[in-house]
């Protein structure tokens, strides 16, 4: 095992010492925090944890998730726990999946002035301007696979002038993708009916009433789909 | 990144992939099985488990971490708590907005139910966020729902509840058509026929999946639901404890403003405890696939309640956790990146188990290679490890499978520079899953009057072990369940007083059982000092 090496980095503004090898979350537990707020999976899922750091003596801002980021020496930190974006409120069975539906529901994706600070504070890395330009377009499957890894961490909600919430934009377009453009899949609906209509209760009955052995022996010797 | 001993290694996995091409490693036998789980499952290691001394299921064992949250003091002992000022007043209280509770809410929406979910972080930060591999249903035409039922009972050592089972493989496909019309985009060709693939013990291609973000597809999706519907939702007030009426049925219960550290009272003609995983409780040390709250609340509350528990000294350690790199040590590597053709391989490039055993197999397997017979891998923190070749899914299906179809395992690997496209990770058991919980029946309920539990927290389902896939559709399958029911009861169900008897019985017994303790649980949330 080699040595710790130590960084300083500065947690809302003060200075800590932490082993170089911990993430930015990892590291405000050893500086003493203990997480409330902003740490949800530790693993880059559900976006609890965004993260604002610059580092010291430069100016640029950098945006990441803080369970996904190695700590570096100088790193001014501030996490976004929660944003203030704006979601619409809507009946997914009596929307249509077009640029109509879009535009009622969040017409400022038409102030959108192509800044790019969305796409530039993305903590997926996603391009985020471009799949607002798809749902300005209405091409909504395509603004729905662009923004498919969006884990709504609300970073680009917070730098955006225009004061679009694109992850809320970006699960409607999903949604609607979903439900009416992708295509329906037949046979899971005929089983569906088939399951209602009582098809399959005889086979499980006499499932549930065999012994262990008798079990084991169908488990055994079951084939396996190649 | 890479250190230089690992690269050097990296070539040997190399150098033997030309020939482990195409070649399928033999199965284990029923007995080889039964041998490696013997000597290498945690759950055998009998010194980290304990008999339990209270409760309804005193003198059975379960693991030590947990035995010690059971046998603590409320949170509430000692605390003046006025019952009779009630902040919120519904039909039907969901603890816990996972996928469990935010699908039990919706149904009991449905039935017309005031629905409230309180919750312990944000709205959705719960271990359905985080699932990658997939779901499984037996919706295909060569496929069936008593196929299924075979491929749960064997892989849960047909210790499962077999009306459990029944109810799991019967509303699959069902739960699949839902989550469809609510707009989850599932992988799907063109025709709309869904992408499937097997996990770990099927016989069939059941595994649907939206690429390796099916959890967070989900959840989101249920969420966005939940909230367009306008259910109630509280975040960061996570319930600490149950509230009874005098008859002795749950009737509500207390919650903890994390933020201001005011207690809430809530009163509900049902309750509903879908409080999800144990993982963060670290059993026997090992790390955790599990999200920060996942530390076992509602088997604490459900238990001092009354409830009772079954299989809650079985847990699935999920066979590919991350080893290396230390900043996301323990997190998950999807089953999916095995059903897709990565095989598991020792020191020397070696392939030493089938890829796709059931995961208390799998993750035995690979215990025994490191810990027995010290074919593994050391990494820089002293963890031992095993390779996965994952180059091979791009070989075997074509170059840009794999960021394709596992984006979400790729992104993460590179954010630490690791390409997993064209080098192998290094990967080591992890704890993942609790198979056991607090005993239902098919609509979800316990034997407490009122008092439901959908989910992880539930036990039954899974028998000793659950394969892949069966939890998401277990947590949706019972969250609709309990949902319908609790709404549908709670039409004729009059609260009158709330009470807190059971916690002062529950003390009591703790005493007579010679449990004396400064323990405190539910733990609501870990501890962390990294070292320091
Ligand atoms: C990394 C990972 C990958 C997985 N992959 C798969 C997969 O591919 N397929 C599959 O089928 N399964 C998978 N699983 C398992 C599956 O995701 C979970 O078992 C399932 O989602 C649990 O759902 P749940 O609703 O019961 O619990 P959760 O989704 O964990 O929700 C529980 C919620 O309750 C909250 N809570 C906890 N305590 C309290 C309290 N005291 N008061 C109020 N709220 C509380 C939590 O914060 C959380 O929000 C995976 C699990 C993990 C961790
Ligand atoms: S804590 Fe979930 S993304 Fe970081």
């Amino acid at each position: 095992m080699s040595p710790q090496k130590m960084v300083d980095i500065y947690i809302l503004g003060k200075r800590y010492s932490v082993p170089d090898s911990l993430t930015i979350m990892d590291s405000m537990e050893y500086a003493g925090y203990k997480l409330i707020r902003g740490c949800g999976c530790r693993s880059g899922f559900c976006g609890a944890c965004a993260t604002i750091y610059r580092i010291k003596g430069q100016k640029e801002l950098h945006f990441h998730l803080a369970c996904q980021k190695q700590v570096e020496e100088g790193m001014y930190i501030t996490q976004i726990p929660f944003f203030p974006g704006d979601k619409k409120l809507y009946d997914i069975n009596k929307l249509e999946p077009n640029a109509d539906s879009m535009a009622q529901l969040y017409p400022e994706i038409y102030s959108c002035i192509g800044c790019n600070s969305c796409t530039k504070g993305c903590s997926q890395d996603l391009n985020v301007m471009q799949y607002i330009a798809y749902a300005q377009r209405g091409d909504l499957e395509k603004c729905a696979h662009e923004s498919f890894d969006c884990v709504m961490c609300g970073i680009c909600a917070s730098r955006c002038p225009a004061n679009i919430t694109h992850y809320q934009v970006g699960i409607l377009a999903r949604r609607l993708t979903g439900k009416y453009i992708a295509a329906e899949t037949e046979y899971l609906i005929d089983r569906v009916i088939e399951i209602g209509d009582g098809k399959h209760d005889h086979s499980l009955e006499e499932l549930m009433g065999k012994t262990l052995s008798q079990l084991q022996e169908l488990y055994n010797s079951r084939d396996i789909e190649k | 990144m890479y250190t230089a001993e690992m690269r050097e290694l990296i070539k040997k996995v190399e150098s033997t992939r030309p020939q482990r091409i195409g070649v399928n490693f033999e199965r284990m036998t029923p007995a080889e099985k039964e041998d490696v789980l013997r000597e290498n499952h945690p759950d055998y290691k009998k010194e980290n488990f304990r008999v339990l001394r209270v409760g309804k299921n005193k003198g059975q064992k379960v693991p030590l971490e947990l035995a010690n949250l059971i046998e603590a003091n409320s949170r509430i002992n000692n605390t003046q708590i006025d019952l009779s000022k009630i902040n919120y007043d519904v039909d039907v209280l969901v603890i816990g907005g996972g996928g469990a509770g935010t699908s039990a809410a919706l149904e009991a929406h449905n039935k017309g139910a005031k629905v409230l979910i309180a919750t312990k972080l944000r709205f959705g930060d719960a271990n359905t966020m985080m699932a990658e591999g997939g779901i499984q249903a037996a919706d295909k035409p060569n496929d069936s729902p008593a196929q299924h039922y075979i491929d749960v009972m064997g892989g849960g050592h047909y210790t499962n509840i077999p009306e459990l089972v029944n109810a799991l493989v019967k509303d699959a496909p069902g739960v699949i058509k839902w989550l469809n019309d609510l707009g989850v985009m599932f992988d799907k060709e063109k025709d709309g026929t869904m992408i499937t693939t097997h996990g770990g013990g099927t016989s069939r291609k059941r595994m649907h999946a939206a690429a390796d973000y099916t959890g967070a597809e989900i959840m989101r999706v249920l969420r966005d639901e939940a909230l367009n519907r306008g259910i109630e939702v509280i975040e960061f007030s996570p319930a600490i404890e149950l509230l009874m009426d005098n008859e002795g049925k749950a009737s509500g219960a207390i919650l903890l403003n994390l933020e201001t550290g005011e207690y809430v009272i809530v009163r509900a003609k049902t309750v509903i405890i879908s409080t999800g995983g144990a993982g963060r409780l670290h059993y026997q040390g090992f790390p955790t696939s599990n999200h920060y709250g996942a530390t076992a609340d509602g088997i604490i509350l459900g238990y001092r309640a009354g409830a009772e528990l079954a299989f809650a000294d079985t847990i699935q350690y999920h066979p590919t956790g991350v080893a290396y790199p230390s900043q996301i040590f323990g997190a998950l590597v999807t089953e999916k990146v095995r059903s897709m053709g990565a095989t598991p391989l020792n020191i020397h490039g070696e392939q030493f188990v089938y890829h796709l055993e059931t995961r208390d197999v799998e993750a035995s397997a690979i215990i025994r290679e490191c810990l027995v017979k010290n074919n593994g891998i050391e990494t820089p923190t002293g963890v031992k490890a095993v390779w996965l070749d994952t180059p091979l899914i791009d070989i075997l299906h074509g170059e840009g499978t794999l960021e394709k179809r596992v984006p979400a395992m790729f992104r993460m690997y590179l954010k630490f520079g690791i390409d997993m496209r064209k080098e192998p990770i290094l990967v080591y058991p992890t704890l993942h899953y609790q198979n056991g919980g607090l005993l239902i029946d098919e609509n979800g309920q316990t034997k407490i009057k009122n008092l439901y539990v959908a989910g992880e927290a539930s036990g039954g389902v899974h028998g000793r072990n659950r394969l892949m896939g069966n939890s998401l559709l277990d947590i949706l399958v019972f969250g609709r369940r309990a949902g319908l029911h609790a709404g549908e009861e709670s039409k004729s169900i009059d609260v009158k007083d709330l009470n807190i008897k059971h916690v002062s019985d529950y003390n009591k017994e703790l005493l007579e059982n010679g449990v004396v303790t400064e323990r405190v649980s539910p733990m609501l949330l870990p501890h962390y000092t990294h070292g320091r």
